[in-house]
C-alpha cells in the first residue's frame, strides 16, 4: 500500500452468455467453427434485416443481476452505440444505456487482513459482441462475423476497490458466480469473461475521484494484476514528476509488462446513444423475475457457510468443494448417499480430485460416481475392509467401473477378522524379527506401527489392523 | 387489353374463364413499360423472364384451380424490398449492384398469393424525398405531366399504377412516401397502422416511422393489396400481433352515421386553391353519404415538420452506417487506410439528400445536442400521437388534403430543400402518430393535374378507411380517369 496515494479500481467486466444462438437471431454460438459459417441477414447486418430479442438472454441477465443483489428493472430500453469499425456490421452495436436491466447491486468480496468488504454494482446490461479481425498480412484484413450478435452481459462496478488484490478478488468472485449460474463458460483466454480496468490515485483523505485510465485487453488474472500494479506506479511517477494524469484509454501489452496509450478523451468517441427503434421497450414481470430467483442455485458463499456450519467442514475444505457446481454437485451427491460429511470430504478432496488431476479430467466426467464412493465407505464403515484397500478398490473401481462390493468380491480382498489366521501371521512376524522384538521389549514402543505394518503386508492388507494392533501388545508384552 | 378499368378480382374471372392468362397479361404489362417508361422511369429493374416464369406457373395454377388471392397478377415492388436474386439498389450508388440473399416479408406474402414481380421500382435514394428527383437511376416522371414529379418517394410505385404498367405496387411510407406520391398520380394509396405490416426486409430509412403499404388503381384493389401484406411477423419485433381482419368482406359497410373530423390546422389560409376546392367538394359529398362533418383539432400540428425530420433523420444517420463499403456494395478505396476508404465510399455512394441527412441526423444525436433535439422531438411526438388519441374520441376519421400543392414542376424545388420537406406537411403527422391513413383521388386541379384526399384512421382501424374510401369512389368519378401517355 502506497503511503501517500490511495489507489481507486472500477471495474467493467463484459461476461459471454453461453446460450445455444444469438442475441438477435437464430444463428448457433458455438466457438470454433469456419469463419462466417454461423451468420445470417441479421448478424450480418445486411439491409432491411431486423434483431429480434432472444429471451434466454434476458433470463441469464436476470440471474445475473439477482446473484448479484442487483435490482431487476421490469421496464428497460435496447439502445444503439454508434461507431464505425470493420469488425461491427451495422455500423452500430444494440446494447443498453439509460435503463439497463440491472442496477444497484453489490457483492461482499474478500480482502487481506480486512474481512469482507462490499462492492457496488452500478449496473449490468445486455448487448452484443462484435466480429473478429483476422490480420492477414502486412496489406489486408478479413472479418470473421461468427462472434458477432453473440450475447454478453456487461457488469460495471462502483470504483470500491482500493487495490490489485481487492480487484482479483471481485473479479473472481463474479467469475465463480457466472459460471455456477451456467451462464457463461468463464473461459478468459477464448474471451468469455474479459476486463477492463478504470484505475485512478488520490491523496489519502480527499474526496474527490482522480483522472481515470481505462486499461483494456485484460484476458488473465494475472494480466489484470499486472496492469493495474503497471499502472499506479505510472500515475504516481507522473505525478511526482509534477505531472497530470489525463483521462486516456491505455491497452496493456502482457510481454512488456507496460500498458500503451490508445487514445485520448479527446479522441473518444461520440457514441450518439439512442433508443433502438427496431427493439420494443422490455418489459419484466415480478412473475418472471420470481420464477427466475426460484430458480437459481445455491451460491457458492452461501454454500460455503452452510458446509462449514451445518456439515462442520473446517473454512479449506468448504472452499474447495465450494469453488466449482460440478464438484459441489458430486460432493453433496456423495453425502446424500452416505452420510458423513467429513470422511466424504476427505476422499473427495483426496482421492477424487488426486485421481482427477493425475488423468487431467473434469469431476463431471469422474468415472467413480459419489455412489460408486458412497459403496466404498460404507465397506470401510462396516469393518469389511480397511481404508489402506479402500484406496486400492477405488482405483479398481475408477478401471472397471464396477461397485464396491464386486471388486471385494472378486479380488478377494474382504477384510482377514478370524482372530486365529490373524494371530498365526502375529507369530510369524515375531519369530522372524527377534532384534525389533528385542528393542521393543526395552522399550521402543514406537516400533507397534511397524509390527503393524508387517502383519498388513503379510496379509496383504486384509488383517484389520485393529485386531493386528491388539495380538500384537498382547504377544509382545507376554 | 387494358386492365385499367378492372379489379383484380374482376382480372381474376377472366382468368378463370380463360378469356385471359397470365402470361398475356404479364406480356401486355411488359409492352407497356417499354412502351411509357423511356418518358416516366417507374422502373430501375424489370424482371421479364423472371415475371413470364411466374406468369406461366401462374396458369398452371389457375388451371388447376389453385388460385390464391394474386395468383398471376402482375404487381411490382419499390427497390427498397428485398427480392432474392434480383438487385435491390435503394436507388442508391452505394448498393447499385446489390443482390439480396433473402426476401422481404412482404415480397414473400405477395408470391405466396400467386402474385407475378414484374420489377423493382424507382424511388427517391433511401425513401428521402418527396419528388421522385433524389435517384440514382433517374428522375421519376408524372404520368398526368412527364414536366412534373410523381411525388415521392415511392414514385414509381405511383407512377406504374397509374400508367398503367402494373396493376398494383407496394411502395414504403416513413412521412407520406405512399400517399402522396398517391396523390401527385391520382391513385389509391394505403399507409397502414406502425406495427400492421413487417418491416422485415425493408431497408430502413426510419425504423419508428417507416411502414409498408399497397397502391392500386382502385379502393378494392388495394384493400386486397393490404390483406395480402398485413400480420404478425415474429421476425420483425415492432410488428403488432392483431387480427387481420377480411378488409374486401365488408367494403360496403357505407359512411352512414360515421362522424369524420376536419382538423383545423390543415385548412390553413393559403392552401392551393384548386386542392381546398376538391377537398371541399369531397367534403359536401360525404355529408350526402350521410357522415356527420365536425370540426376538431390537432393542436401540436405546427410542430410535427420539425419534430419528424429531427427523428427520421437521426434514425437515419444510424440505419445508414452500415453502407461502409466493408461487407457489400459499392466500395472507393484509393489505399488511404480505413478511414479514408469509409469516406471516399460514402462521398462517392450517397446523393446531396441522403448526405444532408445523415449529416443533421448525427448532429441531432450528438453529445450535448441530444437533449434539445432528438429528445425534444420524442416528448413533441409525444403530444401529436395525444392529439390523435384525444380526437378519434370525438369521431371516427379524420379528412384532410394529403398534399398542399398538385404535382410541380421537375426541378422547381431541387435548391429549396426545405420548401421540399413541408410538402409532407399533412401526411407526416400520421407516422409521427403511428396510425394508419390512406389517399385517395378527390378531384382535378385546372391543369388536369389529379389531387388526393385523405382519410386518417384510429390505429388498426384500417378497415374503416377502406369503407370510407369506398363510399367515396362509388359515388364519385375521380378514379375512372386515365393520364393521357
Amino acid at each position: 500500500m502506497n503511503s501517500r496515494y490511495e489507489v481507486v479500481i472500477g471495474l467493467e467486466v463484459h461476461v459471454q452468455l453461453t446460450t445455444k444462438t444469438k442475441i438477435f437471431c437464430g444463428c448457433s454460438t458455438e466457438f470454433g467453427q469456419p469463419t462466417n459459417s454461423q451468420t445470417c441477414p441479421v448478424c450480418l447486418g445486411l439491409p432491411g434485416a431486423l434483431p429480434v430479442l432472444n429471451r434466454q438472454v434476458v433470463e441469464d441477465a436476470i440471474k445475473a443481476g439477482l446473484a448479484t443483489n442487483c435490482q431487476i428493472a421490469p421496464h428497460s430500453i435496447f439502445a444503439r452505440k454508434n461507431y464505425f469499425y470493420p469488425d461491427l456490421p451495422k455500423g452500430y452495436q444494440i446494447s443498453q444505456f439509460e435503463l439497463p436491466i440491472c442496477e444497484h447491486g453489490w457483492m461482499d468480496i474478500e480482502t487481506e487482513g480486512l474481512g469482507k468488504k462490499r462492492v457496488g454494482i452500478t449496473r449490468i446490461h445486455m448487448e452484443e459482441d462484435a466480429g473478429k479481425l483476422l490480420h492477414n498480412d502486412g496489406n489486408s484484413s478479413a472479418v470473421d462475423l461468427n462472434r458477432a450478435c453473440t450475447p454478453l452481459l456487461e457488469v460495471v462496478s462502483e470504483p470500491d476497490m482500493r487495490s490489485s488484490d481487492e480487484a482479483i478478488s471481485y473479479l473472481k468472485q463474479l467469475h465463480q458466480i457466472v459460471v455456477y449460474l451456467g451462464i457463461c463458460d468463464g473461459n478468459l483466454e477464448e474471451g468469455s469473461f474479459r476486463c477492463d480496468a478504470n484505475v485512478s490515485i488520490r491523496p489519502w483523505g480527499q474526496k474527490e475521484l482522480g483522472t481515470r485510465s481505462e486499461l483494456k485487453n485484460l484476458n488473465s488474472f494475472r494480466f489484470i494484476k499486472q496492469a493495474i500494479e503497471y499502472e499506479v506506479e505510472r500515475q504516481i511517477d507522473v505525478v511526482d514528476e509534477g505531472g497530470q494524469v489525463v483521462q486516456e484509454t491505455r491497452l496493456f501489452d502482457p510481454d512488456a509488462g507496460v500498458s500503451r496509450s490508445m487514445r485520448s478523451k479527446e479522441e473518444a468517441h461520440d457514441y450518439r446513444y439512442f433508443p433502438d427503434p427496431d427493439l420494443l421497450p422490455l418489459d419484466v414481470s415480478e412473475d418472471w423475475i420470481k420464477r427466475v430467483r426460484d430458480s437459481l442455485p445455491e451460491l457458492p458463499q452461501v454454500k460455503i457457510l452452510r458446509y462449514q456450519n451445518s456439515m462442520g467442514l473446517p473454512t479449506y475444505a468448504a472452499e474447495v468443494l465450494a469453488a466449482e457446481r460440478p464438484l459441489a454437485e458430486y460432493f453433496e451427491a456423495l453425502v446424500n448417499h452416505y452420510d458423513k460429511p467429513k470422511l466424504c470430504s476427505n476422499w473427495v478432496m483426496g482421492e477424487v480430485l488426486g485421481a482427477l488431476k493425475d488423468n487431467q479430467m473434469e469431476v463431471v466426467d469422474c468415472p467413480v460416481s459419489p455412489e460408486l464412493l458412497a459403496g466404498i465407505l460404507l465397506r470401510i464403515d462396516d469393518n469389511t475392509i480397511s481404508g489402506k484397500i479402500a484406496k486400492m478398490v477405488f482405483e479398481e473401481i475408477w478401471r472397471s467401473g464396477k461397485t464396491a462390493d464386486q471388486v471385494i468380491e472378486e479380488k478377494g480382498l474382504k477384510q482377514v477378522t478370524d482372530i486365529g489366521a490373524i494371530e498365526a501371521i502375529v507369530d510369524e512376524v515375531i519369530a522372524a524379527n527377534p532384534s525389533p522384538v528385542a528393542e521393543y521389549q526395552a522399550g521402543k514402543e514406537k516400533l507397534m506401527s511397524f509390527f503393524v505394518g508387517q502383519v498388513m503386508k503379510a496379509s496383504k492388507g486384509k488383517a484389520n489392523p485393529g485386531m493386528a494392533n491388539q495380538l500384537l501388545k498382547k504377544k509382545l508384552s507376554a | 387489353m387494358t386492365f385499367h378499368d378492372l379489379t383484380i378480382q374482376e382480372i381474376h374471372q377472366k382468368l378463370r374463364s380463360g378469356e385471359l392468362t397470365s402470361v398475356k397479361l404479364t406480356q401486355d404489362c411488359l409492352e407497356r413499360i417499354k412502351a411509357t417508361d423511356g418518358r416516366l422511369n417507374a422502373f430501375i429493374t424489370v424482371c421479364e423472364d423472371e415475371a413470364l416464369t411466374a406468369a406461366a406457373v401462374a396458369d398452371q395454377q389457375l388451371a388447376a384451380g389453385h388460385e390464391k388471392l394474386l395468383t398471376g397478377i402482375p404487381v411490382a415492388v419499390k427497390d427498397i424490398f428485398n427480392t432474392l436474386d434480383v438487385r435491390t439498389t435503394c436507388a442508391s450508388k452505394i448498393l447499385d449492384n446489390y443482390v439480396s440473399p433473402y426476401d422481404a416479408t412482404t415480397v414473400t406474402k405477395l408470391r405466396e398469393q400467386g402474385a407475378v414481380i414484374v420489377g423493382k421500382l424507382n424511388m427517391d435514394e433511401f425513401a428521402m424525398g418527396s419528388s421522385g428527383e433524389n435517384s440514382a437511376a433517374g428522375v421519376v416522371h408524372n404520368p398526368w405531366d412527364t414536366e412534373r414529379v410523381p411525388g415521392g418517394s415511392s414514385s414509381g410505385s405511383a407512377a406504374a399504377v397509374a400508367a398503367g404498367q402494373v396493376v398494383a405496387t407496394l411502395g414504403t411510407d416513413t412521412g407520406g412516401s405512399v400517399r402522396q406520391p398517391a396523390s401527385h398520380c391520382g391513385v389509391v394509396g394505403f399507409k397502414p397502422t406502425y406495427g400492421r405490416v413487417s418491416r422485415y426486409g425493408v431497408v430502413a430509412f426510419a425504423s419508428s416511422l417507416d411502414q409498408v403499404g399497397p397502391i392500386a388503381g382502385n379502393v378494392e384493389d388495394c384493400a386486397l393489396m393490404l390483406g395480402v401484406i398485413a400480420g404478425y411477423d415474429p421476425a420483425d419485433s415492432t410488428s403488432v400481433d392483431c387480427p387481420v381482419p377480411d378488409y374486401l368482406k365488408n367494403l360496403k359497410t357505407g359512411v352512414a352515421g360515421k362522424k369524420i373530423g376536419l382538423p383545423k390546422e390543415y385548412f390553413i389560409a393559403g392552401l392551393d386553391p384548386d386542392i381546398k376546392k376538391a377537398v371541399d367538394a369531397a367534403i359536401a359529398t360525404y355529408r350526402k353519404l350521410g357522415a356527420e362533418i365536425i370540426e376538431v383539432s390537432l393542436p401540436h400540428t405546427d410542430y410535427s415538420v420539425a419534430c419528424y425530420y429531427l427523428i427520421a433523420m437521426a434514425e437515419a444517420s444510424s440505419n445508414l452506417a452500415r453502407y461502409d463499403g466493408v461487407r457489400f456494395g459499392m466500395r472507393q478505396d484509393t489505399g488511404e487506410g480505413l478511414i479514408g476508404m469509409y469516406q471516399q465510399t460514402r462521398t462517392a455512394g450517397f446523393g446531396d439528400e441522403v448526405k444532408r441527412r445523415i449529416m443533421l441526423g448525427t448532429y441531432a444525436l450528438s453529445s450535448g445536442y441530444y437533449d434539445a433535439y432528438y429528445l425534444k422531438a420524442q416528448k413533441v411526438r409525444t403530444l401529436i400521437r395525444e392529439d390523435f388519441r384525444t380526437v378519434f374520441e370525438q369521431v371516427d376519421l379524420l379528412l384532410t388534403p394529403v398534399a398542399p400543392t398538385p404535382a410541380f414542376k421537375i426541378g422547381k424545388m431541387v435548391d429549396d430543400p426545405l420548401q421540399m420537406y413541408l410538402s409532407d406537411i399533412f401526411t407526416i403527422p400520421t407516422n409521427l402518430a403511428g396510425t394508419c391513413a390512406m389517399s385517395l383521388p378527390c378531384g382535378f386541379s385546372g391543369e388536369g393535374l389529379p389531387i388526393g384526399l385523405q382519410l386518417i384512421g384510429k390505429p388498426f382501424a384500417e378497415a374503416e378507411i377502406l369503407q370510407a374510401a369506398y363510399a367515396f369512389e362509388q359515388a364519385t368519378d375521380w378514379s375512372d380517369r386515365a393520364p393521357g401517355l
